[in-house]
């Protein structure tokens, strides 16, 4: 009834390539940013001060589901550029978070390297030395990340021209194990600690303190300030909602398009002029981009302190799959839901298996919950196929076109 | 010989000590043989489905997790066995039910993605089920080791190998002597054709899913009596993947050389270049292997000639 095209013109070519074609879907968009930037942290905010909410139950949501769901979403746009859109499959997205994580926190810390010598009494001495100034700014860093990672991916991609399907799929398996493997045996790469755990040093945008803590003079008293989670929930948020707008441009321009015809038949697309290890790579560089960037915010927004091999194992790489697949291959808002979907059933059912549990009297323990989360996991990836194989985007779109012609549907 | 050189043939340079270099070479060779075991049964799949099973791999930890269960449950062995083959029979039934026949004519990459959502099912449905405490799988393979001509070998390692002869050939002559054999390769080389001559295509899936899952328990016994049975043996089976594209996904000769390649490879590796770089190369030289390996031939050692056409 109020989902309808009738009275909405294009009248010029702008409006006839618009990203959202109906008014309605532009409204809905700005509606949901609005919610996502203002509604949220202000209402959130006046809950707090209301004294409705916990101060720790808003921390609770900002910090393990609003930032997880973000570093999600930014890793599931990065695999389905890559496997949705240009038809790679890839089972070493968790490598490149890495990837990317780790270049962060090089970054942040200058590119220490260990020189060592003996001194006087004949013992070894050893002395980190810094490359470059350390950067500050968690924004710099995630797009160095993302830089990066952009070209490890690249070098990882490249016999995706010999190599293609499913054979593609197994040797993207040797970037993940080969770049875990180095996450816990190259000193380098974090710093020389005995226990390959990286942290990230104290950061500051705009004079806001975003990771660690600062101690400044206030009143003549030592005021420790800690870091706001709105202030890394709003800077995940733009940085999220920026790159999603470029790729959403760069899906449906020139170079999606030529994706997209590489995945539906490479050869016919290298007839009609387009380069397929170009193409291959780009989307390659791209899709690493985003994975980095992830997981650098992942590093320096929502762990803040992570061990490589643990955090970036072969069941994120799966779990990020699993994102793209549920919300959607080769569709950018299916990203989202999908990420949405595969972040918030875990928490869905750590708080309701044991309630469910305990009405029955069966006691449910971490265990259990975990081994449902897979077969729930398992089960829905298999349903969703048989069912709907393009996920829960279609699901989205049917639903559109239904309310388009509802309440008359003929 | 330059410090280079010493690094780089440092693989070779075990075979100064032929006695310990035979034994690496050996224990690969044998560890190769497992890594076969686990790929035949992802081959038979490919050749009759076009289906690329990741499932396997937890397909071998579903049926060594039930395996050793039962025998925990102080049913004898033969008679656990005998359980194993009917639960891996009736599991083959109930994917070709609930899975297979609803995905007839989709895409590759789905079936691929559906077997992944198979396998998360299946480990996690194993481990509700038996507990995900390590297990003891004793099927009364001899223990120790004897030792001709002063190298070590272990009595299951050798056991492995045996097994792994026996049933490639009892494979080999079941493809090629049977009446089921003859259809299943005739679904493997044309599904509609093998339609029209009235093969039925289901009937065939079960079939193979079933002598895949009975082939997963062979090499689940394999990897439980060496290692225990426990959710690690998912991930070693991943290691049957390389295995599969260096010898190619069609071929039963392929996986077993392939796995002989790989498993020499692998532990030479780990000897020679393992104490330079920090160990545990392991983890992942089978896959730079492979990679490497398939930029020079796409299609694997035996798997048969990608001839794409438009």
């Amino acid at each position: 009834m109020f989902y309808r095209e009738a009275g909405q013109f294009y009248t010029s070519y702008a409006k006839d390539q618009g990203i959202f074609q109906l008014r309605q879907d532009k409204y809905g968009l700005w509606g949901i940013l609005f919610i996502a930037f203002i509604v949220v942290p202000v209402g959130l905010y006046l809950l707090v001060q209301g004294g409705l909410m916990a101060a720790s139950t808003k921390d609770y949501l900002y910090n393990s589901i609003f930032l997880l769901l973000l570093v999600n979403s930014m890793a599931a746009l990065g695999l389905n550029i890559l496997t949705g859109y240009c038809g790679q499959i890839s089972l070493g997205t968790a490598a490149f978070m890495g990837v990317g994580a780790f270049t962060a926190f090089k970054f942040s810390t200058g590119l220490n390297y260990r020189i060592q010598h003996e001194d006087d009494a004949g013992e070894l001495v050893s002395q980190l030395v810094p490359l470059l100034p350390a950067i500050d700014n968690p924004i710099l860093l995630v797009l160095i990340a993302g830089f990066v990672t952009a070209i490890v991916g690249v070098i990882f991609g490249l016999p995706s021209l010999r190599i293609k399907g499913f054979y593609l799929a197994v040797a993207t398996l040797a970037a993940q194990f080969f770049l875990v493997w180095c996450f816990s045996r190259v000193e380098w790469l974090y710093d020389y600690v005995s226990s390959s755990t990286i942290q990230i040093p104290p950061l500051k945008l705009f004079g806001l303190v975003v990771t660690g803590s600062e101690t400044v003079m206030r009143d003549g008293q030592a005021v420790t300030i800690y870091p706001a989670a709105e202030t890394k929930y709003l800077i995940c948020l733009s940085l999220v909602v920026f790159f999603a707008f470029i790729a959403k441009n760069m899906v449906r321009g020139r170079i999606g398009r030529a994706w997209m015809a590489i995945r539906d038949m490479d050869i016919a697309a290298q007839l009609i002029g387009i380069r397929p290890l170009a193409t291959k790579l780009l989307a390659f560089a791209v899709s690493s981009f985003f994975c980095g960037m992830a997981g650098a915010m992942s590093l320096i927004f929502y762990l803040g302190a992570l061990e490589g091999a643990e955090a970036f194992n072969i069941n994120e790489s799966f779990s990020v799959l699993f994102m793209v697949i549920i919300g959607g291959l080769g569709s950018i808002t299916g990203s989202f839901l999908g990420a949405a979907f595969i972040t918030l059933i875990p928490i869905f059912l750590v708080v309701s298996l044991p309630w469910l549990g305990g009405q029955f009297g069966i006691p449910v323990d971490a265990a259990v919950v975990e081994h449902f989360q897979f077969m729930i996991f398992g089960a829905l990836i298999i349903i969703f196929l048989i069912m709907e194989p393009l996920g829960l985007a279609r699901l989205w779109q049917i639903g559109k076109e239904r309310l388009r012609q509802w309440p008359f549907p003929y | 010989m330059g410090e280079f050189w010493e690094f780089v043939l440092a693989p070779v340079l075990i075979f100064e000590s032929w006695r310990f270099g035979m034994e690496v070479a050996i224990s690969g060779l044998l560890a190769g043989v497992m890594y076969s075991l686990v790929a035949l049964g992802f081959v038979l799949i490919y050749k009759a489905s076009g289906m690329f099973n990741f499932a396997q791999g937890v397909l071998v930890l579903f049926a060594a997790l039930n395996l050793a269960g039962f025998i925990g449950l102080g049913v004898p062995i033969p008679l656990a066995i005998l359980l194993t083959i009917g639960i891996m029979i009736l599991f083959a039934i109930v994917v070709e039910y609930l899975i297979l026949r609803h995905l007839v004519n989709q895409e590759q990459i789905i079936l691929f993605m559906a077997t992944i959502g198979l396998a998360f099912f299946l480990s996690a449905f194993g481990e509700t089920i038996w507990g995900s405490d390590v297990k003891k799988l004793d099927v009364g393979i001899p223990q120790g080791r004897f030792e001709p001509f002063g190298i070590q070998i272990q009595y299951l390692e050798l056991t492995a190998g045996a097994v792994a002869a026996a049933l490639v050939t009892v494979l080999a002559i079941f493809f090629s002597k049977t009446k089921i054999g003859r259809a299943l390769r005739a679904v493997a080389d044309d599904h509609q054709a093998a339609l029209s001559v009235g093969i039925n295509l289901r009937t065939i899936w079960i079939i193979v899913w079933a002598v895949s899952g009975i082939v997963a328990l062979v090499a689940g016994t394999m990897w439980g009596a060496k290692s225990g049975v426990q959710f690690s043996l998912s991930e070693i089976a991943l290691k049957a993947l390389p295995v599969l594209i260096l010898g190619g996904f069609e071929s039963i000769p392929g996986a077993i050389i392939g796995g002989l390649i790989i498993g020499l490879g692998e532990k030479l590796a780990e000897v020679g270049w393992g104490p330079y770089v920090g160990g545990a190369i392991e983890d992942w030289f089978a896959y730079i292997l492979a990679m490497v390996f398939l930029v020079f031939r796409p299609q694997g050692l035996f798997g048969e000639k990608i001839i794409e056409r438009v």
